[in-house]
């Protein structure tokens, strides 16, 4: 019983990384419909930020603190964000979707080497917080407290992101650039600045997903490529373009992932591929999806 | 894409014996390198004649049916991965049956796949054929008791034209000079098959169906089929290629069924130009030095590959093939 509590909570807190992954990949979609495969170095970058602010520069200093820094590597890939948009992808969006892949292709390689030109080819940690945390027992299973943080953190922002899209203004509008972006030109609204926006949104929430799970692993280079093709699973699954979509899917992917590094290790990855394979089959717009 | 979309360097009636008198010098000047290049340089250039029939294979899904696949690293390792299963299970030894066992598996895999693939288009199709390579690559990796994991599997050089030529005797030469001339065979073949296949009917209707899909069902062509079809040729093309790369690398490892290897096919074929026959050739020739001098130059080798990726599609979406002729036919009109 407690075990498959754990196995839950385990869970949950894959589910919640992939949310923010995933979910700014689909943000980024919906509104711009660049799928975005440097996506996974966003959240990279995040983590590496993250990882050299608390276990490098700031290590040995009072727990509270490096708690401070530790949204660092979101804004971090924000700023990023901020910058490659105009730069490199504005170019892009009136040629064929084939350019707009090869470009964030390029990204990628581009981004990934860039991480071990700054950071070096060793892996970066910042588990002095994942250890001051501490554990707790649940039953009679030492669980670290940590984790329940990064599911606190995956909830919230999948709550606030939610109430800034259908509660404010600027989601009003960011809404209707993604259903209609001619017409909402054409009611005044600035596309550019909205597209701007939205990927420095999308990125944040990818450095997110990386500042908040890098205590508890670490930063190593290669997993932005690794976490961006379980992102595609996500949102193929729930649908691209879709925010309730990456929540369902990332939900769903965190339970097959963690049953089955359970019950069946060896086709884990390929179950969950399968998957992906089977939903676009059946309802190619993902459940979630507009067709 | 609304332009006339007609495929640069695509053949006007008669022209193949044109593209025979380009081709001809060419293939001399191919067959004399092993003789006048240190071996080096000829099993370079073998890599780089293997990659370019998998960017052939690879251009009939983008160049001519308009499908971005990037899946293709699957196709390329079910070909190597059925040489070396040979080689471990069934103590095989002969080239052919090399290539044959992997015709076979790149059939029966490709023709699953497609299946599934070939009622999507645009990037969903691109997504899907991710996955699904994805699928095998995971397989390949974690099956370590039949595929060796991470380690690979080992690939003995083979013996060529049925045991006439055997690989007895120093490794280097025989690569250099036997298999080189192999692969170019081969290469030739392909590409004649390939440039065969494209000017067929069956060609014209895949173009048709990649300039406006919706017209080509009103003319009768059975989409899904052709695409189907077209999914089938373009991946036996790049299994052949993962057959041949094999021997020449000796093992065979997971990494060749990543996603990121299908991004280089991409990478190459975009390099030459997916818009002419000639592109994806010239590109994964030119791609394979590009990768082989950026990698022995400096631990940063993805970053010059990136920014000369993003660079091209910038500046040079044509690709080399396409710019050159653009400039050719500016350099004639100038004439008077």
């Amino acid at each position: 019983m407690d075990v498959l509590l754990i196995h839950i909570i385990n869970s949950l807190l894959y589910a919640s990384v992939l949310f923010l992954i995933a979910g700014g990949l689909s943000l980024i979609y919906g509104v711009m419909r660049i799928v975005n495969m440097a996506h996974g170095n966003l959240y990279a970058f995040g983590a590496y930020v993250t990882a050299w602010a608390v276990g490098t520069m700031a290590a040995g200093a009072p727990v509270p603190v490096l708690l401070m820094l530790l949204p660092v590597g979101a804004l971090a890939a924000a700023i990023l964000g901020a910058i490659l948009e105009p730069t490199l992808l504005r170019p892009f969006y009136r040629r064929a979707e084939e350019y707009q892949l090869l470009v964030t292709f390029g990204l990628l390689m581009i981004l990934e080497d860039l991480m071990r030109f700054i950071w070096g080819p060793y892996p970066l940690s910042a588990s002095e917080i994942f250890e001051n945390f501490g554990s707790l027992t649940i039953g009679d299973v030492i669980y670290p407290t940590y984790n329940l943080l990064v599911i606190g953190v995956g909830a919230a922002a999948a709550s606030f992101l939610w109430a800034f899209i259908y509660r404010t203004r600027f989601g009003v509008v960011l809404r209707a650039t993604s259903q209609n972006m001619r017409m909402a030109a054409a009611l005044g609204v600035n596309v550019n600045r909205v597209y701007v926006q939205a990927f420095t949104l999308g990125c944040f929430m990818a450095g997110l997903g990386g500042a908040i799970i890098v205590p508890s692993q670490s930063a190593v280079l290669g997993m932005g490529i690794d976490a961006v093709v379980l992102a595609f699973i996500v949102v193929v699954i729930g649908g691209l373009g879709s925010l309730e979509g990456a929540l369902v899917g990332a939900v769903i992917v965190g339970f097959v992932r963690e049953a089955g590094i359970a019950w069946f290790p060896e086709i884990e990855l390929a179950v969950l591929y399968l998957a992906a394979a089977t939903v676009l089959l059946a309802r190619p717009a993902g459940l979630f999806g507009r067709p | 894409m609304s332009a006339p979309t007609r495929v640069l360097g695509q053949p006007r009636a008669g022209s193949s014996s044109r593209a025979l008198l380009v081709a001809a010098p060419i293939a001399a000047l191919l067959a004399v390198v092993p003789l006048v290049v240190p071996p080096y340089g000829a099993i370079l250039l073998a890599y780089g004649l293997v990659m370019a029939i998998g960017a052939l294979g690879f251009n009939l899904l983008l160049g001519y049916t308009g499908l971005l696949s990037f899946g293709h690293s699957a196709y390329f390792g079910v070909g190597a991965y059925s040489v070396a299963l040979m080689v471990k299970y069934l103590r095989v030894g002969s080239m052919e049956l090399f290539l044959l066992g992997a015709i076979v598996g790149s059939v029966i895999v490709t023709a699953v796949f497609g299946i599934v693939c070939v009622r999507y288009t645009r990037i969903f199709f691109g997504i899907l054929t991710l996955a699904l390579s994805q699928v095998l690559w995971s397989l390949a990796f974690k099956f370590f008791w039949v595929t060796g994991g991470t380690d690979g599997l080992r690939v003995p050089t083979p013996s060529l034209f049925g045991g006439l030529v055997t690989g007895a005797g120093d490794k280097t030469v025989f690569m250099s000079h036997a298999y080189y001339y192999y692969v170019l065979i081969l290469f030739g073949a392909c590409v004649a098959l390939m440039w065969v296949i494209v000017n067929s009917p069956f060609g014209m209707a895949l173009q048709a169906i990649r300039d406006n899909e919706t017209r080509a069902e009103f003319v009768g062509v059975r989409i899904w089929r052709y695409r189907w079809v077209a999914f089938l040729v373009s991946g036996v093309f790049t299994g052949l290629a993962g057959a041949l790369w094999v021997p020449l690398n000796g093992l065979t490892t997971p990494d060749i069924m990543h996603w990121t290897f299908s991004g280089e096919l991409v990478f190459m074929t975009v390099l030459g130009g997916f818009r002419s026959f000639a592109g994806p050739v010239v590109g994964a020739i030119v791609f394979n030095y590009l990768k082989t001098y950026a990698v022995g130059y400096t631990v940063y080798w993805q970053l010059v590959l990136g920014v000369v990726l993003v660079t091209l599609v910038l500046s040079l979406p044509t690709g080399i093939v396409g710019s050159a002729e653009k400039l050719l036919a500016r350099f004639q009109r100038s004439r008077p």
